[in-house]
C-alpha cells in the first residue's frame, strides 16, 4: 500500500531528494564554486522530470495517502508547465547571477524546494496538503526574494513578501479551520459532498471567503496585490522572472483545484467573488502600469492584469473555463519567460538597467531582438495574431458561455487600456529619439535565443498551439465533474 | 475547386517578407535595392495570380468561391473564400500594392523593414477580405494595425508619435468591442463560420426581440446591441463622423505610401465589414439604426467638406475629403436597396483609385519641396505640365465629374438614398458642391497662376517612374467611369442576394413581432 502511494509521488520525492542530497554535498565541498554547475543540474533534473510526467499516459487518475494527494491529468498539466518554466528561468539566471556575485549554492536548492511545494499544491486532495505545499513553496520564495543580502531593496522585498505572505497564510488557515469546523473533514471529497446537501451553510461560506482571500494573495489578485510591485522590483531579476511564472501557475492551479474539487457544489457562491477579483485586477493592472518607468514594476502590474484575465476562466466555473485558464497560463508563462530573458539582457556598462527609457531606439542596435520583443509585447497586449490574443479569446469564450458578459466586456475595455503601456515600450524601441543612453551589446546568445524562441512560439503557435490545448481539455475534464 | 490560390496570394507577400527578414543582410544601398525589387516582384506576381482568380470567378454564383479550408485550434476553422462583394476588394488590394511599392522607391532609411511592413500588411489586408471565419477575420483585421502603427511611427512626419498612438488606440478600442460581440455571436449560433458551412452566421437568425435593460428599451434587442458593437469598430475604421479625427492625423504623418494604403485599402475594411457582417447578420438592428447612420453620413459629407475648405495642409485636405467620400459609402449601404449598395461598393473601389492618386500627387511635390503647405506652392503648371494634367484629372474625378469613376459611385448612392430618405439625399447632394469647392480651390492655389515663388524655380516635372505609377490609375478611373458595368456585373448578383435576404429577414422579424402582439 505504502509503496503504491510512494510510487504516485515519486517525482516529488526525487526532486526533494535531489535538493537534500545537494545540500548534504555542499557541506563537504567549496559550495559556491559549484553553484554554477548546480544551477544547470537543477534545471536539467526539472526538465527531465517534466518530460517524465508529461509522458505519463494521459487520462489516468491516481490517488495516494487516502485522498491526501491526487495525481491526475490536471496536476500533470500544471506540473509540466511549472517544471519547464522553472528550468528555463534557472538556465537564464546562471550568467546574470554569477556576474553580480549572487550565485550562491542555496539558490537552485531553494528553487527546487519551492517547486516541490508547488507540485504538492497542485496535487492537493486535502486542505492539509494544500497548506503544507503552499508553505513549503512560500518559505523558499521568501528567502530567494532577499537573495541580494546587502541591498536594501532586496531585503525590503523579502521582508514585505514574508510579512504579507504570513498574513495571507493566516487568513487561509483560518478559512481552513472554519471549513473543517462546519464540514467535519479536511478532505476535498468530504467538503464537496457536504456542500451538495442543500444550500451552503453560512460558516462554510465564511470559510470559502477566507480560503479564497488567502489564495488571492498568492496569485496577486487585487485587492491582495500590494506586495507584488515592490517584490518584483526589489528581488534580483532572475528571481522576479521566477516569481512571475511558476508560482503563478501553481497558485492558479491550486485555486482551480480547491474551488472545483472542494467547493464544486457552491459555484454560484464563489463565482461572483472570483469575478470581482478578476475585474479589479484587470483594471488596476492596466491603469497602474501606465505611470511606471521601471520595467520590472511594469511587469508586476502586467502580471496582476494577466491573473485577472486568467481568473475569468475560473469565474466561469465550468470545464471550458478551467481549460481556457490552463491554456492562458501556459501562454502567459511562455510570454513572460521571453520578456524576462530580454530584461535580463538589459545592461549598461555591465550594470543591470531596468528603466525603460534605456531602450531608446533599441531597434537600431539589435533589430532581431527588438523585433522579437515587439512580438512578445503585442502578444502580452493581446493583439492578434499572436498567441496572447488566443489566450484572451479562450477565457472570453468561457466567460460568455457562463453568462458573465459584463465581465467579458469589462476585460475588453481593460485590455484596450493596457495596450498603451506595452505600446510605449515598442514606441521607445522603434521611434524614440537618438540619444547616448545606450545599452551594452547583448552578448549572451542564450538570453537572445530565449527571447527569439518565445517570440517564434507566439507566432507559430497559432497554427495548433503545439497540442497544449488538447492536454488542457483533458486536464479540465478530470477536474470538473 | 481544389487549388489553394487564395491562400497562395494571401501568404505569398509574407513569405517574401520572411525571406527579406532572414536572408537580406546589410544596410547599404544594394541591400535596399534588392529589398525593393523583391517586394515589387512579389506584389506584381500576387496581382497576376489574383487576375487569374478574377477571370475564373463566376459572378452569377452568389455563394463563396475558391473556398480553402482546414481545421484550426479552439474549434475554429481556417477558411478563405471570395464572393461578389469581396472579390473586388481583393483585386483592389493586389492592384494597389505594386504601385505602393513603386511609389516608395525613394525611401532610403531602413528599407528592409519598410518593405517587410508593407508585405505583411498586404497579407493581412487580403486576409480581411477573404476570411470566412469570424475569428480569422478579427485576427487579420486587428493585426493590420501593427504594421501600420510601425509605418506611421517610423517613417512618418514630425508629429508621427502622436498620430501613430492615436491611430492604434482609437481603432483598438473599437475592435475589442467588436470582439466581444463576436464571442456573443459564437455563443448564440454555435459556430464561427461566416458563410458556406452547414451552420453559418450569414444564415443564422439572431434574436431581435425588444427588451429593456436598466430602464432603456432596446428595440431590435440583441441584434441592435451587436450591431452597435460592430458599428463601434467599423465606424472608426471607415471613418465616420464624429470618430474620424484619427484619420487626418494619421494621413498627415504617414509617409506617402502609407497614406496611399490607408486611403485606398484600409478605409475599405469598415465598409466591407458593414456589408459582410452588420447588414446581413443583424438586419433588424441595421433597420433600427439606419436613420441614424444615414444622417451621420449626411453630416459627415457636409461637415468634413467644409472643414476641408479651410485646411492649409494638402494631405489633411485630402484626408477630410476621404471622410466625406466615405460618407457616401455608409449612406449607400444603409439604404439597403440595389442602387445604394451597388453605389457604395463602386464608390469604395473608385475612391481606392482616386484618393490613392491624390496622395501620390501630393507625394510627388512633397518629394521635391518637402512641404505640404498649400501656400508654399503656386503656378506649378509652368514647370510641371504633365503633373498639372494628372492632378487636374484626379481633382475632377474626386469632384465626381461624369466620365470618371467618382461620378458613378456618387450618383448611384444618391439615387439609392433618394428612394429612402429624400432629405438626406438632398443634403448629401449639396455636399458634392462643397467638394467641388475645396478640390478646385486646392488645384487653383497649387497649380495655376504665375510661378512667383523663388523656391519653385527649379522644380522638375514628373519622372518616368512617377508617370508609370499614375498610368494604371488614370486608366482604371476612366475605364470604370465610362464602363461601370465592369464592376457592377461582378457585384450585382451578390448584392441582389444580399438585398433579398435582408428583406426576407425583416419581413420574418416583422411577422414575428406581429404574432407576438396579437
Amino acid at each position: 500500500m505504502i509503496s503504491a502511494d510512494l510510487n504516485v509521488i515519486l517525482p516529488e520525492i526525487l526532486l526533494a531528494l535531489f535538493a537534500i542530497l545537494a545540500l548534504l554535498g555542499a557541506v563537504y565541498t567549496n559550495k559556491d564554486a559549484a553553484a554554477g554547475v548546480m544551477v544547470w543540474a537543477t534545471a536539467i533534473v526539472m526538465a527531465l522530470l517534466a518530460i517524465w510526467i508529461g509522458m505519463t499516459s494521459g487520462g489516468t487518475t491516481r490517488i495516494a495517502f487516502n485522498g491526501l494527494f491526487i495525481e491526475d491529468s490536471f496536476a500533470r498539466f500544471a506540473k509540466v508547465t511549472m517544471l519547464l518554466s522553472a528550468a528555463a528561468v534557472l538556465a537564464m539566471s546562471e550568467a546574470y547571477m554569477k556576474k553580480r556575485g549572487l550565485l550562491r549554492f542555496e539558490y537552485p536548492v531553494l528553487i527546487a524546494l519551492s517547486v516541490v511545494g508547488m507540485m504538492m499544491m497542485v496535487s492537493a486532495g486535502d486542505l492539509m496538503t494544500l497548506y503544507m505545499g503552499l508553505e513549503l513553496q512560500s518559505l523558499a520564495l521568501y528567502v530567494v526574494a532577499s537573495l541580494r543580502r546587502d541591498s536594501v531593496k532586496s531585503t525590503e522585498a523579502g521582508l514585505k513578501y514574508f510579512v504579507l505572505g504570513a498574513l495571507s497564510s493566516g487568513l487561509l488557515l483560518y478559512g481552513v479551520s472554519l471549513v473543517y469546523g462546519y464540514a467535519g473533514t479536511t478532505q476535498f471529497a468530504g467538503v464537496m459532498s457536504l456542500a451538495s446537501e442543500g444550500p451552503t451553510s453560512l460558516g462554510l461560506l465564511f470559510g470559502i471567503v477566507f480560503v479564497v482571500s488567502g489564495l488571492a494573495f498568492k496569485v496577486s489578485a487585487v485587492p491582495f496585490h500590494m506586495w507584488t510591485p515592490d517584490v518584483y522590483e526589489g528581488a534580483p531579476t532572475p528571481v522576479t522572472a521566477f516569481f512571475a511564472t511558476a508560482p503563478k501557475v501553481a497558485a492558479m492551479a491550486l485555486f482551480a483545484r480547491v474551488l472545483h474539487d472542494a467547493f464544486g457544489n457552491a459555484v454560484a457562491d464563489w463565482s461572483q467573488i472570483i469575478a470581482l477579483l478578476s475585474v479589479l485586477s484587470m483594471f488596476l493592472g492596466a491603469v497602474a502600469a501606465i505611470g511606471q518607468t521601471n520595467i520590472k514594476r511594469l511587469m508586476a502590474y502586467s502580471s496582476i492584469a494577466h491573473m485577472g484575465y486568467a481568473l475569468i476562466g475560473l469565474a466561469a466555473g465550468t470545464e471550458l473555463g478551467v481549460k481556457s485558464m490552463l491554456v492562458y497560463l501556459a501562454i502567459y508563462v511562455t510570454m513572460n519567460i521571453g520578456t524576462f530573458a530580454f530584461i535580463l539582457g538589459m545592461e549598461k556598462d555591465g550594470q543591470p538597467v531596468t528603466d525603460i527609457t534605456a531602450l531608446n531606439m533599441y531597434s537600431k542596435r539589435a533589430p532581431g531582438k527588438a523585433l522579437a520583443m515587439l512580438v512578445l509585447l503585442f502578444s502580452l497586449a493581446g493583439v492578434p495574431p499572436m498567441l496572447g490574443f488566443f489566450a484572451k479569446l479562450g477565457v472570453w469564450q468561457a466567460g460568455v458561455d457562463a453568462g458573465l458578459i459584463w465581465l467579458v466586456v469589462a476585460s475588453a475595455v481593460a485590455s484596450a487600456i493596457g495596450a498603451y503601456y506595452y505600446l510605449r515600450i515598442v514606441f521607445l524601441m522603434y521611434f524614440g529619439a537618438e540619444g547616448d543612453d545606450r545599452l551594452d551589446e547583448g552578448k549572451s546568445s542564450l538570453l537572445s535565443g530565449v527571447v527569439v524562441a518565445a517570440a517564434v512560439i507566439m507566432v507559430v503557435g497559432i497554427v495548433n498551439l503545439f497540442g497544449v490545448e488538447t492536454a488542457a481539455i483533458s486536464a479540465a475534464a478530470t477536474l470538473v465533474n | 475547386m481544389d487549388h489553394h490560390l487564395l491562400s497562395i496570394i494571401t501568404f505569398m507577400p509574407s513569405f517574401a517578407a520572411l525571406i527579406l527578414a532572414v536572408f537580406l543582410r546589410g544596410e547599404d544601398a544594394a541591400a535596399g535595392r534588392n529589398a525593393k525589387w523583391l517586394a515589387l516582384i512579389t506584389t506584381t506576381v500576387t496581382f497576376l495570380i489574383s487576375l487569374f482568380i478574377l477571370f475564373d470567378f463566376d459572378p452569377s454564383n452568389t455563394g463563396f468561391q475558391f473556398v480553402d479550408e482546414a481545421q484550426w485550434l479552439m474549434g475554429l476553422q481556417y477558411r478563405l473564400g471570395v464572393d461578389g462583394i469581396s472579390i473586388l476588394f481583393v483585386m483592389l488590394t493586389t492592384f494597389m500594392m505594386p504601385l505602393v511599392i513603386a511609389a516608395s522607391w525613394n525611401v532610403e532609411t531602413r528599407v528592409k523593414e519598410y518593405m517587410i511592413a508593407f508585405l505583411l500588411l498586404e497579407t493581412l489586408m487580403l486576409g480581411v477580405f477573404m476570411a470566412l471565419d469570424l475569428v480569422l477575420f478579427y485576427l487579420f483585421f486587428e493585426a493590420g494595425l501593427i504594421p501600420m502603427f510601425l509605418i506611421i511611427g517610423i517613417w512618418g512626419g514630425a508629429n508621427r508619435i502622436y498620430a501613430s498612438f492615436k491611430f492604434f488606440l482609437y481603432t483598438f478600442l473599437g475592435s475589442v468591442l467588436m470582439l466581444v460581440a463576436m464571442v456573443m455571436m459564437y455563443a448564440d449560433a454555435g459556430t464561427t463560420c461566416i458563410g458556406g458551412c452547414e451552420v453559418s452566421l450569414l444564415t443564422h437568425t439572431f434574436a431581435s426581440d425588444t427588451f429593456s435593460i436598466a430602464g432603456i428599451t432596446v428595440v431590435g434587442g440583441l441584434q441592435t446591441m451587436m450591431f452597435l458593437a460592430f458599428f463601434a469598430s467599423f465606424a472608426v475604421k471607415m471613418p465616420m463622423w464624429p470618430v474620424h479625427t484619427w484619420l487626418p492625423d494619421a494621413h498627415v504623418q504617414a509617409p506617402t505610401a502609407g497614406s496611399v494604403v490607408l486611403a485606398a485599402i484600409l478605409l475599405k475594411m469598415g465598409g466591407y465589414g458593414f456589408l459582410r457582417f452588420s447588414v446581413p447578420m443583424f438586419p433588424v438592428g441595421s433597420d433600427v439604426l439606419a436613420p441614424l447612420v444615414l444622417w451621420m453620413s449626411a453630416i459627415a459629407i457636409v461637415y468634413t467638406s467644409l472643414v476641408a475648405l479651410v485646411q492649409q495642409d494638402m494631405k489633411k485636405l485630402i484626408a477630410y475629403s476621404s471622410v466625406a467620400h466615405m460618407g457616401f459609402v455608409t449612406m449607400g449601404i444603409f439604404t439597403f436597396n440595389q442602387q445604394g449598395l451597388d453605389g457604395a461598393i463602386f464608390q469604395m473601389i473608385s475612391h481606392g483609385f482616386i484618393s490613392a492618386a491624390l496622395f501620390l500627387c501630393v507625394g510627388v511635390i512633397y518629394d521635391r519641396m518637402h512641404t505640404r503647405e498649400i501656400d508654399a506652392y503656386g503656378g506649378l503648371v509652368n514647370r510641371m505640365p504633365a503633373y498639372a494634367l494628372v492632378f487636374m484629372f484626379f481633382t475632377m474625378a474626386n469632384v465626381g465629374l461624369p466620365g470618371t469613376s467618382g461620378f458613378v459611385g456618387e450618383f448611384l448612392t444618391i439615387m439609392g438614398t433618394f428612394q429612402v430618405n429624400t432629405w438626406v439625399a438632398a443634403v448629401a447632394a449639396s455636399g458634392v458642391i462643397f467638394s467641388a469647392g475645396y478640390a478646385l480651390w486646392l488645384y487653383r492655389r497649387v497649380v495655376m497662376g504665375d510661378l512667383i515663388k523663388e523656391s519653385l524655380r527649379t522644380i522638375t516635372d514628373m519622372s518616368g517612374r512617377e508617370r508609370w505609377i499614375f498610368a494604371p490609375l488614370v486608366v482604371m478611373t476612366l475605364l470604370l467611369g465610362v464602363y461601370p458595368a465592369l464592376v457592377l456585373d461582378i457585384i450585382g448578383p451578390s448584392v441582389a442576394a444580399l438585398v433579398d435576404s435582408y428583406d426576407t429577414a425583416l419581413e420574418a422579424a416583422g411577422a414575428a413581432v406581429q404574432t407576438a402582439s396579437e
